[in-house]
């Protein structure tokens, strides 16, 4: 194609002849995901102050194995090898990152903000070679669909995790009580899954696939759905995002005693 | 009147540079109405393609301070007036004069996409019958008046110029309106992934940016087809049921 010898092509990384400061989303966005990997991994390999009470972060649920009250099977298995780190974040933090990383949203923009492929729109980028999602390793991205299959399965987990934050242990029993961690938990669950369940992939599976979509009544109903939480996609992602990693920190602060959990009744 | 400074490419097609041009605007005026003047008033050799000025005919694109934009519907109150408001031609598209491009590209592309193939006629009289629940989604996609500011903005053709391998988010939406519509029977998947380069896309959303009819190109158009031919060639349980299924 000719276009290669217009002459007032870009070119140059970061050569663009727009005005405005479109530097700043992609500042904004490398920033926000940055931060969010490093204390995200941070906090996987602490392997302790999870849990405060009937309270378990969402880093770390479903804890399968661990030494919390909240451990499916108990406490680490010996077969686990003392050389590998072990956390019980470790384990499942991989579904909801991989999720994350496949997603349709962060995709755009993490290959904008951290690949500089492009820069921001109409901004000349750092390399003329260009492989796209058409070969590896991207086209690992296809794997998405999958990814929110277990995604949706960790939402009814961390739902499970907010009614058992309803229940307060002391030395007269356990009595039903809601605490501003019962909040955020529940918090947490609900932009969770306005994020997850407007996936674009979960919307073709709903019935995006479908051409004449009106045959099939109960579809179409969840295709709406789905479409409007997708159309806000970008809000969701950006809202869980902070309040998974805002949980962590409440839980990890109340179960260092920096916080105290207020108790609402 | 104000005076401000018109910063327009021209070129004969090889080469070519910017050239400041002073010239009065006033309250309302669009970018091609200055262009119009400084055509009229100072450079009446100026090359510019126009012909609605109402956002709808898609020939005035060009790119206003860096950004693929109609010049008939970029108002000189959005812009900052108090430096120089550049005018250059579309970057994706080789230059012919000054502010006009070939886009004849385009055209061609268009052939390559298997045309609207119907299924057989639901009545006797040879007509058809759709739900408007069905017929919405691909609706949207006809909004389309072709100015190609999303083949601009794509930084695949942009900047990476794989004209030969990717068809670009226009024709993608145009693929899109064909293989969603209720009552198209065509396949055009292994198209899409073999030669029309779906996999280039990489999702920056610049070509739902630049839309001038606000077409959801990203979200409605070119996500779907990706996941339509994840199912096609990605998905192993989408390929066992349709292995035992035959649909």
């Amino acid at each position: 194609m000719a276009g290669a010898e217009v002459t007032w092509k870009n070119g140059k990384f970061g050569t663009t002849q727009r005005r405005d400061r479109w530097w700043v989303e992609s500042a904004l966005v490398f920033c926000g995901f940055t931060a969010f990997i490093i204390y995200a991994t941070w906090a996987a390999f602490q392997g302790k102050f999870y849990t405060h009470g009937p309270y378990l972060s969402p880093f770390y649920s479903p804890e399968i194995f661990g030494d919390s009250p909240h451990a499916i099977f108990g406490p680490k298995p010996g077969w686990i090898p003392d050389w590998i780190p072990f956390s019980p974040a470790l384990l499942i933090l991989w579904a909801p990152g991989l999720f994350r990383f496949t997603c349709y949203y962060y995709r755009g923009a993490y290959y904008k903000s951290h690949w500089s492929d492009p820069p921001a729109c109409a901004v000349g980028e750092p390399r003329n070679k260009y492989l796209g999602e058409n070969s590896f390793p991207l086209i690992m991205q296809n794997v998405h669909r999958y990814l929110m299959y277990i995604a949706i399965a960790f939402l009814f987990l961390l739902a499970w995790d907010v009614w058992k934050a309803m229940w307060f242990t002391d030395a007269t029993g356990t009595h039903f009580g809601i605490g501003l961690g019962t909040i955020i938990l529940a918090v947490n669950v609900c932009l969770l899954s306005s994020y997850a369940l407007g996936c674009h992939s979960l919307r073709h599976i709903v019935g995006g696939y479908l051409d004449s979509i009106s045959e099939h009544p109960v579809r179409h109903k969840a295709y709406e759905c789905v479409s409007c939480l997708n159309a806000s996609h970008k809000k969701w992602a950006w809202c869980s995002l902070f309040s998974v990693a805002f949980t962590d920190i409440y839980v990890r602060l109340c179960s260092m005693g920096i916080w105290s959990d207020w108790r609402i009744f | 009147m104000a005076q401000a400074t018109f910063r327009i490419w021209r070129s004969n097609g090889t080469g070519g540079a910017f050239q400041d041009f002073k010239t009065e605007v006033s309250e309302g005026m669009v970018v091609l109405d200055a262009v119009h003047k400084i055509q009229a008033e100072q450079a009446g050799d100026l090359a510019v393609r126009w012909n609605c000025k109402a956002g709808k005919c898609g020939s005035c694109s060009a790119e206003i301070n860096g950004m693929p934009r109609l010049m008939c519907m970029t108002r000189l109150n959005e812009l900052p007036m108090d430096e120089p408001v550049t005018v250059e031609p579309m970057h994706a598209f080789p230059g012919i004069k000054d502010l006009v491009t070939d886009v004849s590209w385009n055209y061609e592309v268009k052939k390559k996409i298997k045309k609207f193939k119907p299924r057989k006629p639901d009545a006797a009289d040879g007509t058809w019958r759709m739900q408007q629940a069905d017929v919405d989604r691909v609706q949207e996609f006809r909004k389309c008046i072709e100015c190609f500011l999303c083949q601009d903005v794509c930084h695949v053709l942009r900047e990476h110029d794989k004209h030969d391998e990717f068809i670009g988010p226009r024709y993608l939406v145009y693929t899109a309106a064909l293989e969603m519509h209720p009552l198209d029977t065509e396949d055009r998947l292994k198209d899409l992934k073999f030669d029309h380069g779906i996999g280039y896309c990489n999702i920056t959303t610049c070509c739902r940016q630049v839309c001038p009819e606000n077409i959801t190109i990203t979200e409605n158009a070119i996500i779907p087809l990706k996941e339509r031919v994840v199912d096609q060639y990605y998905d192993p349980l989408s390929m066992l049921f349709r292995m035992f299924t035959g649909k």
